[in-house]
């Protein structure tokens, strides 16, 4: 895993500037996160619940003998159809030392993108508030939306984490 | 080729660091009037250790500190200076100067210099003030020796070998030693043969030595011949004046005019391998009488013999003057000297102990990860081969229970691997107590209880620090001086107790005194006169806490060890950022007793599980009182809601797990389910839980490291089939019943 990042970081230095992205799904919409954050791609596997937690954290799983938490930005989002298939996917993101996994429609391939193939988002009102988008990005007619997944996660509204530490 | 050094600097700062906490703790429990001689040697071995391994990295400033402090930790392990309370003190202090420079080169700290120089100058004076008596003492033993056996001289001429390796040398003195008393060893004496001399006392007979000599000395070499006595030896040649047993007035007049012109006796001494021998020997304070005439010979001369000599005749009415001086002149002579002989003893005894080994720490967690990940793996082959037909392939089910069996063994010491028993953070208190009543002119004694409690490595390396604190704290606070104790009409030795053991996934440790414990009023005046929310109706517990409060002081005075209010709220800071929490007891003229509960990160706790719907929660067993499936009869409703039960003619509260954690499915009725009764604090409720599911040792696994904390849960383990379950709070479970009661009443 950290392997991994790495090595796509020896490669990321090779052609400028250019910055590899995981696009994933949610509904129709297509997000592209900094792969660098990715630790792992997973099934969906069972949950245990917690308490009194939001609807859109399932609860936690077992990751190699780390407890790891889970959400689900279908349900955060209040996109795509919430329903678990042995083809429900879990990213895991390493994020500031904190490990968390996000589960979403599908994961659709690595692509790379120059700073200049992001552009800033117009303002518009979403779910995803607007200070998490990074840009809008466009490969080949599609349009990605780039989100600081680190920044999303590991807001207050995410309630992933003690608000004194937060 | 240069090998970078700086790759093995880690390996040195832990060795260093862990022979400076063994000469603590061999110091601190040394006793002063019959020390134990493995200890001494331990002690030896440890300072050796560090300054040799010092000395190979270049770091000279620990390098010299540690050699004065070796030289004179030899003297003491040799018997040739009694063992005081003050080389104790300064070889204590010599270990913390040390510890700074340790720091330093770890670049955490600021090297003090300046202590260092003192620390060296203290030890050194100690090497120096000791020698004086220790030569006399010395003297004094060889002289009440019973005549017990002949006096011999062996020499011999070492073979190639021996010559190169000149601690063979020393373990045949030591060998020797085991024949007789070994008086004189002179190497290589200044002849330019290369002749060995040893005068050895011994009640064996003569070919007995021949035969230990051999295996060193080149053949034919070896020369045994018996001395008559004492005083024919000294006319006879300069060895002799050694021999204090001559030492009568006469003799000492002669020795006087010999030293000054019988040219032999300088020439032998000149040798400067024979003066460091000698030197070890401690005679060195010997010069004290030298300068009367022998100006030249003086540090050639400094045989104990003199020495002995001014004192019992005061042949120069300026030798105590002259001692000074003289004493001053050979402390430049003796380290360097001493230098050569000490360090030549030391890995003959060091084999032993050396039975562990160094392992990152993240290796370790990595397996315990993995074997984690090995027990998960067994369990889903064990629930695969369950529809198997046990007669066809009663193979592979021997194999999978044997493979179950093992899995559980490698999983439990793989475990056991990260936790370290508390008396590493324990044994340093000793001497925080010795230091600091002494500082304070307390007489205080520690007992530690449950020094065997284990807990993990990280624990024990944040844990130290604030319950240093709060030991100091006891000494400067709790425990009254001797005159008030006494007045109190209690012993005047007061007692800290340290007592540290596991109660439902927390490890507590109590920090207790018997002293004149808190004083209320003057913490409530105080606490106003730093405009602190304080009333009088405020309970005890609330109270105590008040002196957590940053900068809050009861001290009438500030002294050196504490009374400054800082400190307190560092430590309860500190502990809260473990995860813990520090309570107060106190009862005033009976005592203090601060108790520290800390979770268990990666302790092992034993577990009830137990089914809600679908979900699977862990009961720390120690709060389980006992479990039960509820009558009819005995469920008792307060306001028309079923919420009481009564177990033995109590009345407890009941808990819905269903309902607190808000779990689907439905299972209300409460003569379906099963009560457990659990105890916290002195209070008791009744947790309603669908089924009891069994009892398991359990891995903590933090759920805050990813995620947050959770109310009601303290922490979750991974269960058998590698699912997380959470384990409950019960104390907060306990104290929430309580709460809610309150506001229903």
């Amino acid at each position: 895993m950290q392997l991994g990042s790495e090595a796509v970081a020896i490669d990321d230095s090779h052609r400028e500037l250019e910055q590899e992205f995981l696009t994933f799904t949610l509904g129709p919409e297509e997000y592209a996160i900094d792969i660098l954050k990715v630790q792992e791609i997973r099934g969906y596997d069972t949950v245990t619940a917690i308490a009194n937690a939001p609807k859109f954290i399932k609860g936690v799983i077992n990751l190699r003998g780390t407890i790891v938490p889970i959400v689900d930005l279908r349900i955060k989002f209040g996109i795509g159809n919430v329903e678990y298939t042995p083809f429900t996917v879990v990213i895991i993101l390493n994020l500031a030392e904190r490990v968390v996994g996000v589960v979403v429609d599908s994961v659709s391939d690595v692509i790379g993108m120059t700073p200049e193939q992001i552009r800033p988002a117009p303002n518009f009102s979403s779910q995803v508030g607007a200070s998490f988008i990074r840009g809008l990005g466009t490969v080949d007619e599609r349009m990605l939306i780039v989100v600081d997944i680190e920044r999303l996660m590991l807001a207050p509204e995410m309630a992933l984490i003690d608000e004194a530490t937060a | 080729m240069a090998i970078d050094m700086s790759q093995f600097y880690q390996v040195f700062f832990e060795e260093a660091a862990e022979h400076l906490a063994s000469i603590e703790n061999l110091l601190v429990s040394m006793d002063v009037d019959a020390p134990d001689a493995e200890d001494l040697n331990a002690l030896f071995r440890a300072a050796h250790s560090i300054k040799g391994s010092s000395g190979t990295f270049g770091f000279n400033d620990m390098t010299e500190v540690t050699h004065v402090m070796e030289t004179l930790l030899d003297m003491v392990r040799k018997h040739e200076k009694p063992l005081t309370s003050d080389i104790i003190d300064a070889c204590l202090e010599a270990g913390d100067v040390l510890r700074n420079l340790l720091a330093a080169h770890m670049g955490e700290d600021q090297a003090d210099a300046d202590a260092a120089t003192a620390v060296s100058q203290r030890l050194q004076a100690l090497c120096e003030a000791g020698s004086a008596d220790a030569g006399n003492a010395s003297a004094g033993a060889e002289e009440s020796v019973p005549a017990g056996g002949n006096r011999f001289r062996i020499r011999f001429r070492p073979d190639a070998a021996s010559r190169q390796r000149p601690e063979t040398l020393d373990n045949l003195v030591e060998e020797l030693g085991r024949l007789g008393q070994v008086q004189r060893f002179d190497r290589d004496s200044d002849d330019g043969e290369g002749l060995c001399c040893i005068v050895i006392e011994s009640t064996h007979a003569l070919t007995a030595f021949e035969g230990v000599v051999d295996f060193v000395a080149e053949s034919g070499s070896v020369v045994v011949e018996p001395l008559a006595d004492a005083d024919g030896e000294t006319e006879e040649e300069a060895y002799g004046f050694f021999e204090p047993a001559s030492a009568d007035s006469g003799a000492e007049e002669e020795a006087y005019g010999f030293f000054g012109d019988e040219p032999v006796a300088p020439a032998s001494a000149v040798d400067d391998e024979v003066v460091s021998d000698d030197g070890s020997y401690g005679l060195f304070a010997a010069p004290a009488v030298a300068p009367s005439g022998a100006d030249d010979e003086a540090p050639d001369g400094s045989y104990g013999l003199f020495a002995k000599a001014a004192a019992t005749t005061a042949v120069s009415a300026a030798a105590p003057a002259a001692a000074v001086e003289a004493s001053a002149k050979s402390e430049q002579v003796a380290p360097v000297k001493n230098a050569g002989a000490a360090p030549k003893k030391p890995a003959a005894a060091r084999a032993s102990g050396d039975s562990s080994i160094r392992v990152s720490v993240e290796k370790v967690d990595q397996m315990i990860n993995l074997v984690g990940e090995l027990v998960i793996t067994q369990a889903m082959l064990t629930q695969s081969a369950e529809g198997l037909d046990p007669v066809l392939y009663e193979r592979l089910m021997n194999g999978l229970v044997q493979l179950e069996r093992n899995t559980r063994d490698l999983q439990e010491s793989v475990m056991s691997i990260r936790m370290l028993p508390i008396s590493v953070v324990f044994s340093r208190f000793p001497r925080v107590v010795r230091d600091v009543s002494k500082k304070l002119g307390k007489q205080v004694e520690l007992k530690t209880i449950g020094e065997g409690t284990e807990l993990d490595k990280g624990l024990i390396e944040r844990i130290s620090d604030p319950l240093t604190h709060l030991i100091r704290n006891s000494l400067d606070h709790g425990i009254e001086s001797p005159e008030k104790r006494r007045a109190a009409g209690k012993s005047e030795i007061g007692t800290i107790t340290l007592k540290a053991y596991h109660q439902s996934g927390n490890i507590v440790i109590e920090v207790g005194d018997d002293g004149a414990g808190l004083n209320r009023d003057k913490i409530l005046s105080k606490a106003r006169e730093r405009g602190l929310d304080a009333s009088d109706t405020m309970s005890d517990a609330e109270v105590w806490q008040l002196i957590f409060e940053p900068g809050f002081s009861t001290a009438d005075q500030v002294t050196d060890v504490s009374g400054r209010g800082v400190g307190m709220d560092v430590v309860k800071r500190n502990i809260a950022s473990m995860g813990g929490r520090v309570d107060i007891d106190s009862m005033g003229g009976v005592g203090t007793r601060m108790t520290v509960r800390l979770p268990l990160t990666l302790a092992i706790l034993d577990g009830m599980s137990v089914g809600v719907g679908a979900e699977t929660y862990i009961i720390p067993l120690n709060y389980v009182v006992e479990s039960l499936q509820p009558g009819p009869n005995m469920m008792r409703s307060v306001s028309g809601v079923d919420s009481l039960i009564q177990v033995r003619g109590e009345y407890l509260p009941v808990i819905s797990l269903r309902e607190y954690f808000g779990v689907d499915g439905a299972c209300a009725d409460w003569r379906k389910g099963i009560m457990v009764i659990l105890e916290a604090d002195g209070t008791k409720i009744a947790l309603f839980v669908d089924q009891l599911i069994g009892q398991h040792q359990v891995v903590i696994k933090s759920l805050e490291a990813n995620y947050r904390r959770v109310g009601g849960i303290s922490g979750a383990t991974i269960m058998g089939d590698g699912r997380v379950a959470l384990i409950l709070d019960a104390a907060a479970l306990v104290g929430q019943s309580r709460k809610t009661l309150a506001v229903a009443a």
